[in-house]
């Protein structure tokens, strides 16, 4: 109490103890200053947003004026005449990256709930995890480099053998011959497997720790815990992480462009080369000039609205579904 | 001496339950469905882990037998010529990623104090932070596209076309969602109460922000920071048509430059073995380069913890 006693003191004594001021202009000037600079920077992402909108859009005028609607169901590519459609690329991008999605899903929740459960020990599943995130730091070129010269002759002998089994289906009636879709669709799930992983890794480890206890005290099996609890618990994260994986197989870009074949003609058959909106972009875009930049850029322009569009479901889909617990 | 489990009747008064079914048994439905789910999954992780140590070894094997003094100091050869390096293109790599990180991080930095500090919730940060995830999804190649329309084409820099301000500035657009991402995210874990604490001792709010707030949060931010650096180095596509290719040692930030990334990929498609050994040996560069940064993100989030 007597130490108390000493700072209850009457404001003459404070006088002498405490310098009180008023904050300077300048510093106020500082402050609001900072503030407005930073809310400027701030501004900027949603300027460059815009800006790129506008960009594509007005560099795609031309061509929308031009082909209008039949650019999306069109399958002509033709700098020659100057008729432009775009049905293979779009087919290509949306078959490719569903494709992929369809393979890589499956693998990359397994990986994240082999890492994630008691299975094996702590070391091994931190390392395994280390790997996957590491894989997501290759540039996408190298894995096209490698895709080139050692996955797709690796794989040539599997994609001749499905051709024999399955050429009477119109998915696989063509001979693979180097560059096609099925090897872009393979490189394409190295690429997001990393994302789903991660993603529903991070999902798994939320789940609270009560949702497993209460699960394996009324005597479950670990996988009877998995697929009624767990995975239940954490779906809307691991959805949203998918709808992630799909954006980015959509938009990418180098390892497809060189192993896909960058055809222009239309073709069903997985075997067969194939095209995307972002390799098209990357192969043609150096090259071109008059409509074709504008034909290109109308592309890069559905391109764009595609992975917005996912890219938002995605957060919707996290934001509405997510569990309360 | 009965043996130790001793398993009652089923039918005994005394029991309320059939305490055989308390003993595991390998052979019941579920107990095979749980092993052969524990398979699949393992099986699974390693599929995954697979292409990892594939393109690894690979780049190791392949690029590493050509690591000679002379690939650093030397230029790319004529196509089909054998012989020469990748010196100018580890230049270019260099300086476009350094153009990119110079605008980025002070940008993005900034965007990120303005949504941490100064407005969390308001309409306005919601519009931002909504933007910065739609820019985060946008494919690099668009990024490409735009600042080819917006700076290649209107030739805004002297009348300069492709150059390596323009490949800098477009991977500065996919470096910044990034740097905003974790400053945002990393500002926020600050305690309150430094913030007070600052306050309380008299400290502006500027003074606040970059002498106690920004330090502490010092480790996420160069974690995402280096990540997206790491990142930005790897990209070819927004550099095809930006800042292009040269064989020649760099002439400057306004003319087409090399880079590592662009190199891979003209001289994988190029159907001259030379040309595709030494793609190997940039991918070696490249890939050691991106580890080595990774490596490094990952030792700077570990130095708090501690």
């Amino acid at each position: 109490m007597s130490s108390l006693s000493t700072t209850t003191a009457t404001p003459e004594s404070l006088a002498g103890a405490y310098t009180l001021r008023r904050r300077p202009m300048s510093e106020k000037l500082l402050d609001g200053g900072f503030r407005n600079l930073t809310m400027g920077l701030a501004a900027l992402v949603a300027t460059v947003l815009l800006a790129i909108l506008i960009t594509v859009f007005s560099g795609a005028r031309e061509a929308i004026a031009e082909f209008g609607a039949s650019f999306l169901t069109s399958s002509a590519w033709d700098p020659v005449n100057e008729k432009y459609g775009a049905f293979t690329a779009i087919y290509g991008t949306l078959v490719s990256s569903f494709l992929a999605l369809l393979l890589a899903v499956p693998l990359g929740i397994g990986t994240a709930i082999f890492i994630t459960e008691d299975i094996i020990p702590s070391s091994l599943r931190e390392a395994i995890g280390l790997m996957v995130e590491l894989l997501a730091a290759i540039p996408s070129v190298v894995l096209g480099l490698w895709a080139i010269f050692v996955m797709e002759p690796a794989i040539r002998p599997l994609l001749n053998l499905s051709h024999k089994l399955l050429g009477w289906t119109p998915l696989f009636n063509t001979v693979p011959q180097g560059p096609g879709m099925a090897p872009a669709i393979l490189i394409l799930v190295v690429m997001i497997l990393p994302i789903i992983t991660a993603i529903a890794r991070d999902a798994l480890n939320q789940v609270p720790i009560e949702l497993r206890q209460g699960a394996y005290g009324i005597g479950t099996t670990r996988w009877g815990a998995i697929f009624n609890i767990i995975l239940p618990a954490a779906i809307s994260a691991i959805v949203g992480g998918v709808m992630l994986a799909l954006g980015r197989a959509m938009g990418e870009t180098m390892a497809v462009t060189m192993i896909i074949g960058n055809a222009l003609n239309f073709n069903v058959s997985l075997l067969a080369p194939g095209n995307t909106i972002a390799s098209m972009l990357a192969n043609q875009f150096g090259e071109a000039d008059g409509i074709q930049v504008s034909a290109l850029m109308y592309a890069g322009l559905i391109l764009m609205l595609l992975t917005f569009l996912v890219n938002v479901a995605a957060q919707w889909i996290v934001r509405k579904l997510s569990l309360r617990y | 001496m009965t043996p130790f489990p001793q398993v009652p009747q089923a039918h005994s008064a005394s029991s309320l339950f059939d305490r055989g079914t308390l003993f595991f048994k390998p052979s019941l439905g579920r107990n095979l469905f749980n092993a052969i789910c524990t398979s699949i999954a393992g099986l699974f992780a390693t599929i995954a882990v697979l292409p990892l140590v594939l393109v690894l070894l690979y780049v190791l094997v392949q690029g590493g037998r050509l690591i000679t003094p002379s690939l650093f100091t030397q230029l790319p050869p004529a196509p089909g010529m054998s012989g020469g390096g990748i010196g100018n293109a580890m230049i270019g790599t260099v300086v476009v990623t350094l153009i990119a990180s110079l605008l980025a991080i002070p940008i993005g930095v900034g965007g990120g104090i303005y949504l941490s500090e100064y407005n969390r919730s308001g309409w306005f940060a919601q519009v931002v932070r909504f933007c910065n995830d739609v820019l985060a999804g946008v494919p690099s190649i668009i990024s490409g596209v735009f600042v080819y329309g917006l700076i290649v084409a209107t030739r805004i820099f002297f009348g300069q076309s492709y150059s390596a301000m323009a490949g800098g500035i477009a991977l500065s657009v996919l470096m910044l969602p990034t740097v905003i991402k974790t400053t945002d995210e990393g500002l926020k874990l600050v305690p309150q109460e430094l913030r007070w604490g600052a306050f309380g001792v008299g400290a502006s709010q500027v003074v606040t922000i970059l002498k106690v707030v920004l330090p502490a949060a010092f480790t996420p931010i160069a974690t995402g920071v280096v990540l997206a650096i790491a990142r930005a180095a790897g990209e070819t596509a927004p550099l095809i048509f930006t800042a292009l290719f040269s064989p020649f040692w760099p002439e400057g930030i306004f003319n087409p430059i090399a880079s590592m990334s662009v190199l891979i990929y003209n001289f994988a498609i190029m159907p001259y073995a030379p040309q595709n050994q030494l793609a190997w040996a940039a991918s070696f560069v490249l890939v050691a380069m991106i580890l080595a940064a990774n490596l490094f993100a990952r030792w700077i989030a570990r130095l708090n913890r501690t």
